[in-house]
């Protein structure tokens, strides 16, 4: 049953022999070594997997590594802009903006997508676009400045 | 001098446990504490920055491991800036004070001309110079911690009380493997267990071989209703638990009581109740009511809060490892994220009928837990499965649904209380009864039971031992029951209910939630009755000057906001604020919520909070307010979105769906105000906000629409229904 797939990670393509029903979050994590797509629920309810594909935001946990197959998916280990942090991860470092910083990876993946589509969101922007994302630490406002202050960081550019 | 050592200093006074001058210029500082998110790495890294003049970014902190980090117990109750930091903060300064006398050998001089820049000593009386770590030169200490040492003065500090960046926050944003999920040891299996459907069923039977042969299993292994499996690949693991829980057969033996008799199941089934005195439960016999014969009026009320999770981010997960090492024996390694690495050793030892020797406990983090979850759970199941692999690691995690389901939650509670009023407003007599099952669910070696749900499943079980009541100051049920206000009368009860529906244990502020939900809401109810502001009314009955300095706080700040009012005559809008001062000796904390009613949906949306913290000497002020902030927030969500449900066959909340929080559009904006009192000793923060936050919105409620709600949480059909009646 296992089959041969093709990923195109952060840029480099890699080539897996794999059960093709894996999820894909496994196949990062524990073929490609790519920690940062944290597990959380595997059923779409707390975004902590979400990577992206071919420039949507989508689950890890749900989606099947064959439906991946010769796509390109970032994760936050590819996010980076010539090596130097991308803003938005910056911004979170200066705003301390999480406690556990489980929720992190999902947030920073989804906020790079959002600041592609609108340079300059508002909070309740920010806030309907993290609506599938979970915190229970409370860390949301300080997430919220953080993506504010980076969307102003990359007008200035 | 030693008897004025911090405890857990006395306990381990070996300098070397403690602090380790590396050879690339970093120090390493241990502490027994462990992070849980909540910042305590970088806290303690300030305090050993300050005391030895070392820049904060070398200074490297190693937590919980049980043969290298000193033994401070339990990650809990917000003890760890008081407790730990006061150790690291000695240990500190006896490092500097035997480095300098070092130095000023060497130098020829004495320890007053010197001084130190990022751990270079210099001699103003010339310009030699020499690094802590020249002095050291790999070498231990091997002194003891004397007390002769005396840390800095407060006015002398340059770190302490600064922003500071959170020292793990690095390594999170570029997603690094920092949690125990992301372990990758050679040779590594997986692991998972099958748990009953509920509580109350027995395993029966399953077709082994149907699962054995599937790709990839190693091992099933079956101990009674302890069921777990092993595979060499994650999706290979993945997939025989979920063929099992479609084949496996199951035998109920009882069912769980009807959820709707809840709180009457609390109030009327037998219970240890005692007297609780200054904060202390008393083993003496319940006192009748107090009343004040000049009282013009007495108010009751009755206040509930149902079973609520800890709801951790990321499940439950531990590694686990069984070696035979030459000349130890068998040996366990356990990598856990147990808020007491300690702890947990000893009571895996009583269960694995092994010595606690060997067995090396070793923290990694996970998400933020909030209190006791499944990580201790998770790392007795995981040297148990690893048994059948001797010499390969096991990785094992808990799936959603076994967090959901099997973590011991925060119990539910029944707050019942009356006073008598004078006329002239003041309280004259408080009557208290507060019952609950037990907060203290953790898993301690003890010889009548064990906590761990692996110990009651096994075909040689150990059962659950019975719930004791808590006699510590503060320490349960009771925390934060007996009121921070001046009283001359009070009566406050609490009773340990026995027989608990649903598995309980720690979370966040124990009964603090509860009680303080209770008595800052009866506040509320107590001034409407007297007719009097519920500020002034609360002003009225604290002499505590730095109480009333918080609660001033947050009123002054909020005068200042203009909210900006939707005109859409279906909203009603209200503020509402709560104080208390936890365990009545930490933090104290005020909270005041500005929120909206929608009155054809009966939907509460919170709008924006002040909170005023003081906490004494403000290590880290940015951690502080995070951590007062974030408590605020769980606290919303606890009090306007969450309860366990359950039916007779067992938990019916089971994901995210099922028990929804409260989510980003959800999230008011916060203002936190910091009160720092640098000459007092740090005070814990980090469960100070969330009882307070529980009453702000009630009272906030009742100002937007004159509905009382005394039942958490307060969802749409409860407003409802409080507007019915
Ligand atoms: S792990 Fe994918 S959404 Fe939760
Ligand atoms: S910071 Fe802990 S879940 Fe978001």
């Amino acid at each position: 049953m296992q089959q041969r797939i093709t990923l195109t990670v952060n840029g480099a393509d890699r080539h897996l022999t794999i059960d093709p029903e894996t999820p894909l979050l496994y196949a990062l994590r524990n073929d490609l070594g790519l920690s940062s797509p944290r597990q959380g629920c595997s059923q779409e309810q707390c975004g902590a997997c979400r990577v992206i594909m071919d420039g949507e935001a989508i689950y890890a946990c749900t989606t099947k590594v064959k439906e991946a197959n010769n796509r390109r998916i970032t994760t936050v280990e590819g996010v980076s802009i010539d090596g130097a942090l991308h803003p938005v991860q910056q911004a979170i470092l200066d705003e301390n903006a999480a406690q556990c910083g489980y929720c992190l990876s999902g947030i920073i993946n989804r906020a790079v997508l959002l600041l592609e589509k609108n340079p300059s969101p508002d909070r309740s922007d920010i806030q309907t676009a993290f609506k599938d994302h979970l915190c229970r630490c409370g860390a949301h406002n300080r997430i919220i400045r953080a993506i504010q202050n980076a969307a102003r960081e990359m007008h200035h550019d | 001098m030693t008897d004025r050592l911090p405890f857990t200093l006395r306990q381990t006074p070996d300098l070397d446990r403690w602090i380790t001058f590396n050879e690339d210029g970093t120090v390493t500082v241990c502490t027994g504490k462990v992070e849980l998110g909540q910042g305590i790495k970088t806290a303690i890294a300030i305090i050993c920055a300050e005391e030895l003049d070392v820049d904060l970014h070398n200074i490297r902190v190693q937590s919980g491991d049980t043969e290298a980090a000193p033994n401070e117990f339990m990650t809990a109750g917000s003890g760890s800036i008081e407790a730990s930091g006061a150790a690291v903060r000695q240990v500190s300064a006896e490092a500097r004070q035997f480095l300098l006398q070092r130095a000023a050998e060497e130098m020829h001089t004495s320890i007053e001309n010197l001084t130190v820049e990022n751990g270079i000593v210099a001699n103003v009386q010339g310009n030699e110079n020499i690094s802590y770590w020249q002095l050291m030169q790999g070498r231990n200490f091997k002194v003891s911690a004397n007390g002769e040492a005396t840390p800095k003065p407060f006015a002398d500090h340059t770190k302490v009380g600064k922003r500071a960046q959170r020292i793990d926050l690095a390594d999170k944003v570029v997603g690094k493997p920092v949690y125990i999920q992301d372990m990758v040891l050679d040779n590594m299996v997986h692991g998972r267990i099958l748990r009953p459907p509920g509580y109350h069923f027995r395993f029966q039977s399953l077709d082994q071989d149907g699962i054995r042969s599937m790709p990839g299993i190693i091992d099933l292994v079956i101990d009674g209703s302890f069921i777990g499996i092993i595979a060499e690949r994650e999706e290979q693991v993945v997939n025989a638990l979920e063929k099992m829980k479609q084949i496996t057969q199951w035998a109920r033996h009882g069912e769980l009581p009807d959820q709707e008799a809840l709180h009457d199941f609390l109030s009327t089934n037998a219970s240890h109740s005692l007297p609780v005195i200054d904060g202390t439960p008393v083993e003496e016999p319940v006192p009748d009511f107090v009343t004040a014969e000049s009282a013009v009026t007495t108010v009751n009320a009755t206040y509930t809060k149902p079973f609520h999770m800890h709801g951790s981010i990321g499940p439950s997960a531990a590694v686990a490892l069984w070696q035979s090492e030459k000349g130890r024996g068998e040996t366990l390694t356990v990598w856990s994220h147990s808020q007491g690495p300690f702890v947990v050793r000893g009571a895996m030892a009583q269960v694995l009928k092994i010595p606690e020797e060997s067995i090396r406990v070793i923290h990694r983090e996970n998400a933020g837990c909030y209190g006791h979850n499944g990580a201790d759970d998770a790392a007795m199941d995981a040297a148990l499965l690893a048994k059948a692999v001797q010499g390969r690691p096991l990785l094992l995690k808990w799936t959603r649904d076994d967090e959901h389901s099997w973590e011991p939650y925060s119990p539910a509670m029944v707050m019942k209380v009356q006073a008598d009023l004078l006329r002239d407003g003041h309280i004259a007599a408080w009557n208290y009864d507060v019952f609950s099952n037990t907060h203290g669910g953790r898993p301690v070696a003890r010889a009548d039971g064990s906590h761990f749900i692996a110990a009651w499943h096994m075909a040689d079980p150990i059962a659950k031992p019975e719930a004791r009541p808590g006699k510590g100051s503060h320490s349960g049920i009771h925390r934060n029951a007996d009121p921070y206000y001046d009283l001359p009368q009070r009566r406050v009860i609490k009773h340990l209910v026995k027989v608990a529906p649903l598995r309980t244990s720690s979370t966040r502020g124990l009964g603090a939630y509860g009680n303080v939900f209770a008595i800052e809401s009866f506040m509320d109810e107590l001034a409407h009755a007297a007719g009097m502001d519920p500020i002034e009314f609360r002003l009225m009955h604290l002499t505590d000057e730095r109480a009333a300095a918080v609660i001033e706080a947050v009123r002054d700040q909020a005068n200042t906001i203009d909210l900006v009012r939707d005109d859409n005559p279906l909203l009603s809008y209200g503020r509402g604020m709560a104080f208390s001062r936890y365990k009545n000796a930490k933090c104290y904390a005020a909270v005041c919520v500005d929120l909206s009613v929608d009155l054809e949906t009966s939907n509460i949306h919170l709008i924006h909070a002040v909170i005023a913290g003081d906490a004494g000497q403000i290590i880290d002020p940015d951690g502080l307010s995070n951590q007062l902030e974030g408590g605020f927030i769980q606290s919303a969500s606890w009090t306007l979105k969450e309860q366990v449900l359950y039916d007779a066959d067992g938990i019916t909340s089971r994901d995210w769906d099922s028990y929804p929080i409260l989510t980003f559009p959800e999230i008011p904006t916060v203002d936190v105000i910091l009160l720092d009192h640098p000459e007092s000793r740090s005070l814990g923060a980090g469960e100070a906000t969330q009882g307070p936050a529980s009453a702000a919105i009630a009272n906030a409620v009742s100002d937007a629409v004159g509905l009382r709600l005394r039942d958490v949480p307060f969802t749409p059909e409860r407003l409802k229904k409080a507007a019915a009646s």
